[in-house]
């Protein structure tokens, strides 16, 4: 089972996604800041890390600085999750190194899209 | 909705647009013609089929455009994509090397993210197309539809479905909250509003149709002929791509499906030379691919 790590200060936010990606067959954990994502990460890297960009303590594209310079840190698909949805914001998140970019309000098929798309999932299951 | 109004919808979909449904479709209509009736100021299916049956002719155009229009999305189920830039293109540069040119015809363009994920595609492998011209005709039953097509101008949900982050980032320009695609990309496709039940032997001769999720629509019937005159229009290389639940297996055998390309197929040379009449294909205007 793949795993994936679940990043947003709203407990809201990530008991949705929870929902939407256990319903993809991952086994999820969530951290409510980018400091708390970096302490799991430091623990055991995930496959996936689905992150907001604005958080209290840490934000997400810090986080994801700090973990991809992590040993093994170049492997886990970030795939952002925000209400930044800007063009600035979108290529400064790409060009530090996530993979895809969620612009929120999201739902299952905008999930499934975009983890299909990194090859998180295979085409097929995002079709469902 | 009683059965007869079930019926008559029945009958007034086969009559106004050739869509064939089966008995069991009720959910359907129900889930395409209820907010249509409420928007209209409705109180259900009951009133609209009045509505219909006292001749409304503004309603009958939005009733057959509901039913026939269909979720869709960019680089819909993948596959098909990869093939057109895996399988379809190689083959279709190295035999018109001489001429240079490409038609390719999206029988069902419907709000134009098929049409633009071929020519993203395109552009992704414009290096190798350097001096073509290319040309994508779009066509659809429904004007409404044609002219959301001929926008490019998406919503921020619809650009997340099935759409790259980076082609978004490339290929679109942010307006608020809204998306569109960039006017070199619009210049590709021409837009043109199509019934396939009607004649279309027009649009001349094509190296690739995208025909997908529309025949299922269609009975038995009209499927072979629609089939049958598509044999018409498509160059005896050519190849036509079908949606994943389609096949013209059992229905024609004007096409044959090529092996381990699921959705893709090719004219069947003698039926499809019986098919074709001499026709040349008539080229209007062209897009010429600028290269990088």
């Amino acid at each position: 089972m793949k795993t994936c790590l679940v990043v947003d200060d709203s407990s809201v936010v990530r008991k949705i996604a929870r929902r939407i990606l256990e319903g993809l067959e991952f086994e999820v954990t969530e951290a409510e800041d980018g400091s708390k994502a970096l302490e799991a990460c430091q623990r055991k890297l995930p496959d996936a890390v689905l992150l907001d960009w604005n958080m209290p303590v840490m934000d997400g594209f810090e986080f994801m600085g700090h973990m991809r310079r992590l040993p093994g840190g170049d492997q886990p698909k970030v795939v952002f999750c925000t209400t930044e949805n800007n063009v600035a914001h979108i290529a400064q998140a790409l060009s530090g190194g996530a993979n895809e970019y969620i612009m929120k309000p999201f739902d299952k098929d905008i999930i499934a899209d975009k983890f299909a798309e990194v090859g998180l999932i295979p085409v097929g299951q995002a079709m469902v | 909705m009683t059965p007869t109004e079930y019926e008559y919808l029945r009958k007034f979909l086969r009559d106004h647009s050739g869509l064939d449904l089966s008995a069991d479709k009720q959910y359907l209509i129900e889930s395409r013609l209820l907010p249509l009736a409420r928007k209209a100021g409705l109180s259900g299916i009951g009133e609209l089929v009045q509505k219909l049956q006292g001749g409304s002719s503004a309603l009958v155009t939005s009733v057959v455009e509901a039913m026939t229009t269909n979720e869709t999305f960019f680089f819909r189920d993948k596959v098909p994509f990869d093939h057109f830039r895996d399988t379809i293109m190689p083959e279709v540069i190295k035999a018109r090397a001489g001429r240079r040119s490409v038609r390719i015809w999206c029988a069902a363009g419907s709000t134009g993210q098929e049409p633009y994920s071929l020519a993203m595609s395109l552009k992704e492998m414009s290096a190798a197309l350097t001096g073509w011209r290319v040309e994508i005709i779009a066509t659809d039953l429904s004007q409404e539809v044609l002219e959301k097509a001929k926008a490019g101008i998406y919503s921020q949900f619809e650009v997340q479905r099935g759409l790259p982050i980076q082609m978004l980032m490339k290929y679109f320009k942010q307006t608020g909250e809204t998306w569109q695609i960039n006017p070199e990309l619009r210049a590709m496709i021409q837009h043109r509003q199509l019934n396939l039940l009607h004649d279309f032997a027009q649009l001349g001769s094509f190296d690739v149709i995208f025909c997908r999720n529309v025949l299922i629509y269609f009975d038995q019937d009209t499927k072979i002929n629609i089939f049958n005159r598509l044999a018409r229009q498509i160059e005896p290389d050519g190849f036509l791509v079908l949606g994943a639940a389609e096949t013209v297996v059992g229905l024609t055998d004007t096409f044959k499906p090529i092996p381990e390309r699921r959705g893709l197929y090719k004219p069947n040379d003698a039926r499809a030379a019986a098919a074709r009449p001499a026709l040349a294909g008539a080229p209007p205007r062209m897009a010429v691919m600028a290269g990088r």
